[in-house]
This record gives structure tokens, sequence and C-alpha cells, in this order.
């Protein structure tokens, strides 16, 4: 096996060669490979982090007309890294009167919870934590860690704000998690496994082409698994005070803050694993690094589609967001994998073409059915407010910015 | 003595500490943490026992309802923030008796198996005990009858809570 086909599984053979030599048996050298590689994706998912923050402040400075971040570094790239320093060496205050365990558990438990979805993912073919053959349900057995941290933050604080803020939270993740599970049931049974490595092989086509109804409300659901706008109810910073999080300061709160950018690209690779087929793509069969590269891409471009929906859209307010997953999403969910098995089990003889196209069809005409009955006796028309035109910053080049000194 | 036995043993030590500081935590909130532990243990004996469905279905089900039943503890128990309050009730050894006896029942039921002295047989790595488990349960040989009327159970509950929290416009006014 050449390095440049599969760098990451050479360097994996070739330590363990190395321990061999010195007279390591396989059992210890595969438990020294799982500590090391464990730390090693857990350490570049951390740093990895302090690139999305950039990705993302920057985006959104885009989208709302402004420059982002531009001091440090060439287009602002060194931002976080100064950030981070800072942040570091902030005091850590310890209210008074907080419960010691939780207040200090909940900022691990937000990270921790988000980092283990990364070691049942199959990056590649060949580059991946475990495979174990529960894979989906791990990923949302440790969501459900993540809401115990938010919970122990807002009652260790000892604060009656952080804890109607941790109330709203977990009370907007846990009705979330019913639409989230019912959808991802439908590529369990597409594929018969609930190994994540076996649904990436299995998707050809890709689920959305398949389900697209039920990807949508996958992800949907994720992004309020992730809390950030139009569902960051939980930490309304302008509109009420912030929420679970308000009594921590200094690394405490960067943890929850690394937790919240880290879940939202662990929910746009989980959505690319589990409807865009993950790392499939043309060689990537024969060349896993390539796999690789096509991952990253997808998952991008979801986590670019998450950014969007977190700049453009305004936030719910509580009610609408309780009334969107209960009367919308959960019976679209049921009416969805009903309707699947049906189809599936209807066509299960005939070619798989025809049973996609079939699938393909149930799933429009189930959307387009639920989009007729939500838009019934909903006011289509509003009054316009303001004039269209509004003058906008639109520099020539985004690359070089006014008073750099550079020609546009 | 194999590292599966030590293992064991670790665990079930943590798992029993951890059950009895449920109960003998000062704090709600901590008694909910240890709850956590337990449960987690409980998790790792199913690993071990090459059964990785059940050990994440004990964590999503059990420790992913822990944040709910903290919830519940905050709203529905008086005095939650209070260091001291009773510890027993009144006639707390009668409980322990009946558990006792419980745990005496059942261990002199398992003694009585054949099985009982069998070490654990290692499965195949590619043993697919999950869709057998699958097939099992809607197996008419199998649990089938448990199963559904575990569900018609969930349903009645479901349709119950529903009932109970729902809005009669009639009587308002």
């Amino acid at each position: 096996m050449s390095f440049w086909r599969d760098p990451i599984i050479f360097i994996i053979e070739w330590a363990k060669g190395l321990l061999a030599g010195i007279g390591w048996g396989p059992g210890w050298a595969t438990t020294v490979g799982f500590v090391i590689g464990a730390f090693v994706l857990a350490a570049g998912a951390m740093f990895f982090v302090v690139f999305l923050i950039w990705y993302e402040r920057k985006l959104i400075g885009r989208l709302q007309d402004r420059f982002g971040p531009n001091r440090v570094g060439p287009w602002g790239l060194f931002q976080p890294i100064a950030d981070m320093l800072k942040i570091f060496t902030k005091e850590l205050i310890t209210p008074s009167g907080v419960d010691w365990i939780a207040y200090n558990l909940a900022p691990v438990l937000s990270v921790a919870a988000v980092l283990m979805m990364w070691a049942v993912t199959p990056f590649s073919k060949t580059f991946f934590g475990v495979n174990i053959s529960v894979g989906i349900l791990f990923l949302i057995a440790v969501g459900g860690l993540g809401e115990v941290g938010i919970i122990l933050a807002g009652w260790g604080s000892n604060n009656k704000y952080a804890l109607v803020g941790a109330l709203r939270a977990v009370a907007q993740l846990c009705s979330y998690e019913v639409p989230f599970v019912i959808s991802a049931l439908v590529p369990v049974m597409l594929t018969g496994s609930m190994s994540l490595v076996d649904i990436v092989e299995a998707q050809n086509p890709w689920y959305i082409l398949v389900a697209p109804a039920a990807a949508l409300i996958f992800f949907i659901a994720s992004v309020a698994e992730t809390g950030r706008a139009p569902f960051d109810l939980a930490e309304a910073e302008s509109e009420i005070v912030a929420g679970y999080n308000v009594e921590y300061s200094g690394l405490k709160f960067g943890m929850f803050f690394v937790g919240e950018f880290l879940h939202a690209f662990t929910a746009s690779f989980i959505f690319v694993t589990v409807f865009l087929g993950g790392w499939r793509g043309p060689g990537a069969d024969q060349i896993p690094v390539l796999g690789l590269v096509y991952f990253m891409i997808k998952t991008f471009i979801v986590y670019f589609a998450l950014i969007l929906f977190r700049g453009t859209n305004p936030r719910f307010r509580i009610d609408q967001m309780m009334d969107l997953n209960w009367k919308v999403l959960t019976p679209l969910s049921l009416v969805v994998i009903m309707v699947i098995a049906l189809v599936d089990r209807l066509f299960a003889s005939s070619a798989d073409w025809l049973r996609t196209v079939i699938l393909l069809a149930a799933n429009l005409v189930i959307l387009v059915v639920a989009e007729r009955l939500i838009r019934r006796g909903v006011k289509t028309t509003r009054p316009e407010v303001g004039s269209r035109q509004r003058p906008v910053a639109s520099p020539d080049n985004l690359f070089i910015q006014p008073g750099s000194g550079a020609k546009g | 003595m194999s590292g599966l036995q030590i293992v064991f043993l670790i665990v079930a030590v943590v798992t029993l500490f951890s059950g009895v500081m449920v109960v003998a935590s000062r704090k709600m909130m901590h008694s909910a943490l240890w709850l956590i532990l337990t449960l987690l243990g409980v998790a790792i004996l199913f690993a071990t026992l090459q059964a990785g469905f059940f050990a994440i279905v004990q964590v999503l089900v059990y420790i992913g309802a822990i944040s709910i039943l903290i919830i519940f503890t905050l709203m529905l128990t008086r005095r939650v923030m209070d260091e001291e309050h009773p510890q027993v009730i009144k006639g707390w050894w009668l409980p322990a008796v009946m558990a006792v006896i419980l745990f005496g029942l059942i261990a002199g039921f398992l003694a009585t198996w054949k099985d009982f002295q069998v070490m654990l047989n290692e499965l195949p790595a590619d043993a697919e005990n999950l869709a057998a488990f699958g097939s099992a349960l809607v197996n008419p040989a199998g649990y089938v009858i448990p199963f559904e009327v575990a569900s018609v159970l969930l349903l009645a509950a479901l349709v119950g809570a529903i009932y109970i929290a729902a809005e009669r416009k009639e009587k308002v006014g």
C-alpha cells in the first residue's frame, strides 16, 4: 500500500510495525493505537474549531454587509487564535453558592458529547474510529449526554436565569430529538443496518435522492439540535439573558463556545454521512484519501448552508418553535417512515432504479401535500414595508479591502 | 484471572458503590449524577458481554432521560435546595427486608439454573445478534406477544397523558 493512496492507514501500519519491532505484541499495539488515535482525533477536532470560527465569522460578516475579522493576519485568519489566547489568560470566576461538581462537569460534558460523535463517523473507506453495529443509535445516545451537560450547567450555576435558560434549552433539544430519530430511521430501513459504515457503503444513489422528505426533516431537526439561529432560543443574547451559560467565564465559557461550533460542524458531517453518501465519489473506492477529500467538500457545502440558515432567518418564538416540531415535523416524519416502509416492501422485488424512482416520487408527493396543508389558512400576501432598493456595500474584489492601500 | 474478569470486578464495584450513593447522597442533583455512573456501569457490563446494542440502548434510554429526571426533581420536589433533609422515612426497614428477600430469591433461582457455572461463550466478531434479536421480537415463536402487549401499554399511557394534559374548552368560564 503506497503512502499517497491512503496516508492515514499507512502511518498507522508503519507505527504498528515499529511497535512490533521493539517487541510489543499486536494486542498492545492495537490498544496503544486506539489511545493515540483518540487523542489525535480529539485534538485535531479542537484545533479545527479555530478555523471554523474564522470561516463562520467571515461568512456571517459578508451576509450582514460587514467585512468580518480582518485585522490579524491575512484576511483575519489569525483572529480566532488571538481570541483563544485571550480566553486562556482570562480569570476563572466561580460564583458563590455553585454546586461545584455540576458546575465544573457541565462544560466538559458538552464538548465530550460532540467529540464522541467523531468516533463512529467513517471519514473515508478505511479511516474511521470504530465500526460499531449500532452507530446511528450511538450518535443519538451521546447527543443525550449533551443535554445532561446543559441542565447541569443551569443547575450548578446557582442562578435563576441560568436555570430557566437550561429548562428552555432542554425542552427544545428533547422535542427535536423525536423527528430527528424517526427520520434517521429511514436510512437504517433502506440499508438494513445501523452501522454508519454500512449506511455509507449502501448509498447508491445517495439517500437524499431516494428520500428527500426524510433528509429535509433530518436537516431541520439537526439544526435545532445544534441550538443555532433560527433555533437559538437557548441563548438569545439580544432579547433575553443568555441561557444556561451566563455564570461561566474564561475557558469554561470557551468550552461551551467550542462545543457549539463543533456541534454545528458535526451535525453537517452526520447529515453528509447519512444522506449525502459520506465519502462516496468517483475513484474513492480505489484511492481512499480521495474519499476524505469528497467528504470534506460535501461537509463544507452543508456547513455553508447551515451558516446561510443562521445568517438569514429571524429567530423563532418559543411557541412557533414547538409548533413547528410537534405539529409539522413529527407527524410528517411518521407519515414519511410509514410510506417508505410500505413502498419499499411493495417494490422489493422490482429493479433497483424503478424502486428508487418510485420512492422519490412518493417522497415528493408527501412534501407537496404537506406544503399545501401547512399553507392552508396562512396569509400569503403581506403589505410591503419600505422600498425594495436599498444601498449595499459591494466591494469589487472580496479579498482586497478598502483602506488596506491596495487597489481593488 | 482473565482481563475480562478484572474489568467485571472493577465495574461491578463502581456500579454498586454509585448505586448506594444514589440513595445516600445529601443533594438530589448529586443523586442524579451518581445514577448516571450506575447506569454507565450496567452499560459497560452489557458491552463486556458482547451485547453492544443493549449497551447503547442503556445509554440512550436511561442516561439520556437523566436530564428529564433532573427537571422532574426540580419541579416536583420540595426543599430541593436544602442541604439537610431527612434521609430515611418511617418504616424504612420493611423495604430493606423485602429487597434482601427478593435478592435471595433471584440468586437462589439463578444458582439452580444449569448454565450458571458456564463461562462466557465468545461470539464470532461478525455475529448477527442484532438482526436475530429483531426477528425474535416479531416472531410468533419468539417474543411477539410480550412485545405487542408492551406496545399497547405504552400507547395507552401516551393517550392517557394527552387526555390529562389537554385543555377542555367547554369547561372554561
